[in-house]
């Protein structure tokens, strides 16, 4: 009974919906859009309960952690004040002037921008650690990468690297994307499909 | 002390530099006359040979952690709109983009103030719709009747009240969607609005997202693209220029200028960085052959 | 009063030469749509009213008005399988009216297959086939070759690494949601680690974004630690969601990175913004770095921050390569195969395009 929950009913559900999915696409019939309309309210239900999961995990793991006092308590304890404080503040209205609002704009915000303008920095420290000319590929892909960088600026705007940013930029990039992007469709499908006939089954624990 | 080692800097160092080399245009005014690329003229010379009392949509999609990218643009975009008497209805398809488009004309609106030139009436010359979700919807509906989705503005005024919606329907009334966005949006302006609708559309979007939009160019989907600091740098100093022309007085808000200095000095740093280490990767490879 | 002879008035009028109007049901819809169409030499339409009638002779009443230069309108307000009789008048922006005939009867009935994804459903049919024949021949026992990817190979190169220095492995699943296909290859790479760990008794720890993926993570990580044979080394602890904010997700990914002193780092599925702060302070640990992406704007950090870096369908195909299952490789040979297919359809549309211009100006200079 326990493997029958645990594996078969999963690959039969995975393969009767699979397949029922798949056919939806297609068929744009009254009967496909209300079948197609109940899945989506079922997967909103099903996300729901697994927020209320991860809220409880969020919970358990910094408790824990505070109470076992390794030593960085004071991060986990914040953390906790701060989810409690925004739930709270939340329940009174998220409108403009709400608390809820105050918070998430003076301190959520500039956080926000903090954390993403970190990205300079290590911009700087990535490409000088690994633009190095070690073989005609890397230099080739060094010399592209200076160009482009200076290209975007107004000293290289004026030696003519724009242009030369521009083709870089509008031909080999974006042949490349579209060749990776070929090769992910292509990918993905044969994922599903072996999802579907239940040949992969390494998401169910292997 | 440990000897310094050219191929093998302390990342702490690294970091200590771009954070002078950004900080410097904050306090040292150092700014560059850009070249303005084709793409962002195209956007510029469109919206000035628009008839005064012509209408541009405006939708102001993006997030506040990329505000120095977009904020320039959009305040730009409205600037040239009014000091050629063009009227600008935004709007948003993110909420975000929401919080962030009244901002940005309380700015221009200061800025005005300052040159005493003219003046900028809400209602009149500029009015925001707010937010609506279901982008493409919205997108469609637009091309309908912009007052189904929008039946009053952010504040609940009907939009009937407004003078500047009097005789604005739909994109027949509209000279020109400008899309400035942090995110995939201008796919949908492209797919629904210029494919269906046929209006002009114009894209402002950070450098990141500005590579995928080239081809959109090349294809005529765009009438043309403003990308990243680079793009608003540009924008703004085609501004600056008119403002300059127009009322003699030099524009003290340099936004994007100054953002492009920065970014000009931490990109020219990491060349060198790069240069550095390339130094010292050969000169080890030089020693360890002797 | 006036209303109503307007009305008679318009409905009188009739259509000049060369102007088509069309009713017919909308095709590849649910139902409860008739499309109408209009067409024809003329200045900009200003104002567009359609009236409707049950039968031919009418009475008409008006069912619509339309402004703007407007050339079609679907009617969703209408009852499958019941015949319906439209009559379109037009005015221009120099007040010229222009009538429709009376158009129908028409009625509307939902389809049962979209004929505008015919092409698609045609390639994906075919695509089908030829995964399905090497799934089949594999099970008949044909082998297939696999040429190796480094990425690959260090993923276990990695986990026995972390297993060495006796420190935990970090793995990561992107941040899509469960219906994402780049999670879902991630989380079967999570199950082979997974197993790996408990067979070297690592510890393995999970930091998640989504909801839905955290509580598959920490299922799929209890069935491998199981199959294992190691029920005993699995933590639920070691398996936790931080944040759905993309920054605040990062702080606290890189916090465990830190705290810790984690050796092995997998970052698999998509990513944004923050694969850069991820793999960067990640780096400045000195742990073993694998990455695998879809996500094409990611890929150049991943590529300069981690030690081997996944690309697009080599995410995809890492679960037939580790478990070595000749059924789950056979799908590989058939991407192959369609990618052939796919490029010598490319190059054979390059020349024709080709041909045609020259074609065209030859024509042109003939003329």
């Amino acid at each position: 009974m326990k493997r029958f929950l645990s594996r078969t009913l999963p690959l039969l559900m995975v393969l009767i919906f699979g397949v029922l999915g798949a056919i939806q696409y297609f068929v744009p019939h009254k009967v496909s859009q209300v079948y197609y309309r109940t899945i989506l309210t079922w997967s909103i239900g099903v996300s729901s309960m697994a927020v209320i999961m991860a809220a409880i995990s969020f919970l358990r793991y910094h408790y824990k952690k505070i109470m076992s006092s390794e030593g960085d308590t004071l991060y986990s304890s914040i953390a906790l004040v701060a989810f409690l404080a925004m739930l709270g503040f939340g329940a009174f209205g998220t409108d403009k002037g709400s608390l809820f609002y105050q918070f998430y704009q003076n301190i959520f915000v500039p956080i926000n921008s903090t954390m993403f303008s970190l990205l300079a920095f290590y911009m700087a420290s990535a490409s000088y650690r690994a633009f190095r000319a070690k073989t005609f590929e890397a230099a080739l892909l060094l010399t592209a990468a200076i160009i482009v960088i200076l290209g975007t600026t107004p000293v290289g705007s004026s030696i003519f690297l724009d242009k030369v940013t521009m083709w870089i930029m509008s031909i080999p990039n974006l042949a490349q994307k579209r060749g990776i992007l070929i090769g992910v469709g292509l990918g993905a499908t044969a994922t599903s499909l072996k999802i579907i006939l239940g040949i992969e089954k390494n998401w169910l624990g292997g | 002390m440990a000897k310094f080692d050219i191929s093998n800097i302390d990342r702490r160092w690294i970091y200590i530099t771009i954070l002078l080399g950004a900080l410097l245009p904050l306090f040292v005014p150092i700014t560059f006359a850009p070249k303005i690329s084709p793409e962002v003229k195209a956007v510029y010379d469109y919206i000035d040979k628009l008839p005064p009392g012509s209408v541009i949509l405006l939708s102001f999609d993006y997030g506040p952690s990329t505000l120095p990218e977009t904020e320039p643009m959009a305040e730009d975009i409205m600037k040239h709109a009014f000091i050629n008497g063009v009227r600008v209805i935004g709007i948003s398809l993110t909420e975000e983009g929401a919080l962030l488009a009244l901002k940005a004309y309380s700015n221009v609106v200061k800025e005005f103030e300052n040159y005493g030139t003219i003046r900028v009436n809400y209602g009149y010359d500029f009015v925001f719709l707010g937010y609506k979700s279901g982008r493409q919807a919205v997108i469609l509906s637009i091309g309908e009747d912009i007052r189904k989705t929008f039946p009053t503005d952010y504040q609940g005024t009907n939009i009937d009240d407004i003078p500047m919606m009097f005789n604005v329907k739909n994109y027949k009334d509209i000279s020109l969607v400008v899309d400035i966005s942090s995110t995939n949006t201008p796919n949908d302006w492209i797919t629904y609005a210029y494919s269906r609708y046929k209006v002009p559309v114009a894209v402002g979007v950070t450098a990141v997202l500005a590579a995928n939009y080239y081809p959109f160019i090349q294809t005529g989907q765009i009438i043309g693209l403003i990308g990243g600091v680079k793009g608003a740098s540009e924008y703004e100093y085609l501004v600056n220029q008119k403002i300059q022309s127009n009322w003699g007085m030099k524009p003290k808000r340099i936004p994007a200028m100054r953002n492009m200095s920065a970014l000009t000095v931490a990109e020219l740093l990491i060349v060198l960085f790069i240069i550095l280490g390339n130094i010292g990767y050969f000169s080890q490879k030089g020693n360890k052959r002797r | 009063m006036t209303g109503v002879l307007l009305i008679a008035f318009l409905i009188g009028q009739s259509a000049p030469k060369g102007f088509t109007f069309k009713a017919f049901d909308t095709p590849n819809d649910q139902g409860n749509s008739i499309t109408l169409e209009w067409s024809g030499d003329t200045t900009p339409i200003k104002i567009v009213r359609i009236f409707r009638a049950d039968n031919a002779v009418g009475p008409f009443t008006p069912a619509k008005i339309l402004f703007g230069n407007i050339h079609s309108y679907d009617d969703k307000d209408v009852q499958d399988g019941k015949p319906y009789y439209y009559k379109i008048i037009l005015i221009t922006t120099e007040n010229e009216i222009i009538a429709s005939p009376v158009l129908g009867p028409v009625s509307s009935k939902p389809s049962w297959f979209d004929m505008s994804k015919l092409p698609l459903f045609i390639v994906l049919s075919f695509y089908i086939l030829v995964l399905l024949y090497y799934i089949l021949s594999a099970r008949k026992g044909k082998e297939i070759k696999l040429r190796p990817i480094a990425g690959l190979n260090a993923i276990d190169e990695a986990v026995g690494r972390a297993a060495e220095m006796g420190r935990p492995i970090l793995f990561t699943t992107g941040l899509l949601s469960i219906d994402n296909l780049s999670t879902i290859a991630a989380l079967n790479i999570l199950a082979h680690v997974a197993k790996k760990a408990a067979q070297y008794q690592t510890r393995l720890i999970v930091p998640n974004y989504n909801p839905a993926v955290y509580t598959v993570a920490e299922a799929i990580v209890r069935e491998s630690f199981l199959a294992a044979g190691r029920p005993d080394l699995f933590n639920s602890d070691d398996i936790f969601y931080i944040s759905s904010r993309q920054f605040g997700y990062a702080a606290g990914v890189t916090g465990v990175m830190l705290r810790e002193k984690t050796a092995a780092h997998f970052f698999m599925g998509y990513y944004f913004a923050e694969a850069l702060l991820l793999t960067e302070v990640g780096a400045s640990t000195g742990a073993i770095q694998v990455a695998g992406t879809d996500a094409i704007t990611q890929l150049p950090f991943f590529i300069v921050t981690c030690d081997y870096t996944l690309i697009g369908e080599e995410l995809y195909a890492a679960s037939a390569y580790l478990s070595k299952d000749a059924l789950l490789s056979a799908t590989i040979k058939g991407q192959d195969i369609m990618k052939a297919v796919i490029i010598a359809f490319l190059v054979i549309l390059f020349f024709v395009a080709i041909g045609a211009e020259s074609l065209a100006m030859k024509v042109a200079n003939l003329l």
